[in-house]
């Protein structure tokens, strides 16, 4: 039984044979730095900056307007705090945000919080949607910065992104989104949906790793991330990941060309696994069931432990993700999951599977023939399985 | 990250399920940590001839509740009530730091279990088996 299916397409990808292509003669030939003046320098100089186009026109930004990072994280960090203390000078020290945000937002907002901003962070409710209504409310005067995920990274819920940046637009508030887990999975237009910041990480959409970019819409202007040499305008100093960047580029004009028909079969294989696996007594759906990525299921299990439903699993081949505290390496379960009401003993059953087009529907079939029986092995094992199916 | 000799135990547990004329039963942990351990005795004559055991939580809780049955079934109680959770670890080969608490569990389990079993005798067990922390609420490794 050497089957493998990977489902974990959200923790990251596999490199798309496009972008390796795209990358290899950086890797290789075109070794030159970009910054250099000679020939071999401006090819590589080429590369970075057709990458720039196609990150771009993916999202409906200028090239002038892309900045390249070492990650989604990284553009997390720079444009969150970057806003803060360029508005916490004009005695803006309010930011709001929601309580499900990815740690490189929530961590972030940690520590701006020590420096003496004020954050405040939205419900997102049973559903895993952030209400634009009581946005709207939480707004006020000193208001620095709206940072609201696009979608999210665990129960894949997609946000209100439109109607948050015409209420920002409105409320001449600074709208961030943290795309990392929507870009080249969702349509994203920074122009028509008033985006002013917009974080994402290339191997989330078949791009190599350590590469991402901050998108800063043009007159928006936040302190610099590295202050050095004249790389990304002088706001990010540091010699350019060419390779690393060219393949991204590569893998974002792709993922958006394909967006269509891989969110479909994406779909397909979701709505193929959360049909069948709800079958399965005291089991439940995470997040929307419409408002979500495409190819994002979050299952929850009564009476089991994460860790051990993701070990067995791995032993049938498949590689999937939970928000058990065993795995998160804390003592309580994922802060996605109790943010949209799940109690911990719930939240401690959850199962991430998150795929790419890679995966088929034979794959769903797969996963669904093996996880009702270890779900019901580790319940046979269970006494909280006991205590539940006795109604205690 | 686990020793085989965790995943042999988590994959193929020993003594798994319930006793039904158990005469000694304890459940420590709790739903909210995410790990329960169960634990059922049949002792007779000073002798445990049965152990079954009950697990909601990881592997290594599986693990360490499953090997600490097959360390006392058969054994004299006193095999039980001298049970230590680093011989538990040791038997397994180790655990990463982060689940040594699951080996505590599984010794206070049985304590637990013990606990009742002199409790249903009539003999007060404080005395035999010291205190025992049932909720987990105060455990120092779990929550230090």
């Amino acid at each position: 039984m050497n089957r493998m299916i990977y489902a974990d397409n959200a923790a990251t990808t596999k490199l798309s044979k496009t972008a390796l292509d795209a990358m290899m003669p950086y890797l290789t030939e075109e070794y030159g730095n970009p910054s250099s003046l000679y020939a071999h320098g401006s090819k590589a100089k080429e590369g970075v900056e057709k990458a720039r186009e196609q990150v771009a026109t993916a999202i409906g930004a200028a090239a002038r307007e892309i900045y390249f990072t070492a990650g989604g994280s990284e553009a997390d960090n720079w444009a969150i705090k970057g806003v803060a203390h360029a508005m916490a000078k004009k005695g803006k020290k309010h930011i709001i945000s929601t309580k499900f945000e990815h740690h490189a937002v929530l961590h972030t907002l940690n520590a701006l919080e020590k420096e003496g901003f004020e954050i405040t962070l939205l419900d997102v409710h049973e559903n895993g949607v952030v209400r634009v209504e009581e946005l709207s409310a939480a707004i006020r005067e000193d208001t620095a910065l709206v940072s609201v995920m696009y979608a999210n990274n665990e129960i894949g819920t997609l946000q209100p992104i439109t109607e948050i940046g015409q209420l920002c637009k409105e409320k001449k508030v600074i709208f961030h989104t943290d795309a990392v887990q929507a870009v080249g999975n969702v349509p994203i237009d920074v122009k028509a949906q008033n985006i002013d910041l917009l974080s994402m990480s290339g191997h989330k959409f078949h791009g190599p790793k350590g590469v991402g970019a901050l998108y800063i819409r043009r007159g928006l202007i936040i302190p610099n991330l590295v202050d050095g040499g004249a790389q990304e305008w002088g706001k990010r100093a540091g010699t350019e990941n060419t390779p690393g960047i060219v393949g991204m580029g590569a893998a974002i004009t792709e993922a958006v060309a394909t967006m269509e028909e891989r969110g479909k079969k994406c779909k397909e294989i979701s709505d193929y696994i959360i049909d069948n696996a709800l079958k399965i007594e005291k089991s439940r759906l995470n997040g929307d069931r419409e408002k979500r990525l495409p190819g994002n299921v979050n299952m929850c299990f009564e009476g089991i432990e994460g860790e051990s439903l993701l070990l067995m699993l791995d032993l049938k081949g498949i590689c999937a993700s939970s928000g058990s505290a065993c795995t998160s390496g804390s003592l309580d379960p994922s802060h996605v999951l109790l943010s949209i009401g799940l109690k911990h003993e719930v939240a401690h059953g959850s199962l991430r599977l998150s795929f790419s087009d890679e995966n088929t529907l034979d794959d769903a079939k797969y996963i669904v023939e093996q996880l009702e029986p270890i779900v019901w092995r580790l319940r046979e094992m269970s006494p909280l399985w006991l205590h539940i199916s006795k109604g205690e | 990250m686990y020793t085989s000799q965790v995943m042999d135990h988590f994959t193929n547990p020993r003594n798994m399920g319930e006793i039904k004329d158990a005469n000694g039963v304890g459940e420590v942990g709790n739903a909210k940590c995410g790990d329960i351990m169960r634990i059922y005795l049949k002792i007779e004559n000073g002798i445990i001839e049965d152990v079954k055991f009950m697990t909601y939580g990881c592997a290594s809780a599986i693990a360490t509740s499953s090997i600490s049955t097959e360390m006392i079934k058969g054994k004299p109680i006193e095999a039980a009530i001298n049970l230590k959770n680093k011989d538990v670890v040791e038997l397994l080969g180790g655990l990463p730091t982060h689940k040594i608490h699951c080996s505590v569990l599984a010794e206070q389990a049985i304590k637990a279990a013990l606990a009742d079993y002199y409790t249903r005798q009539g003999i007060d067990p404080e005395p035999i088996l010291g205190k025992i922390c049932s909720t987990c609420d105060h455990c120092e490794s779990c929550h230090g």
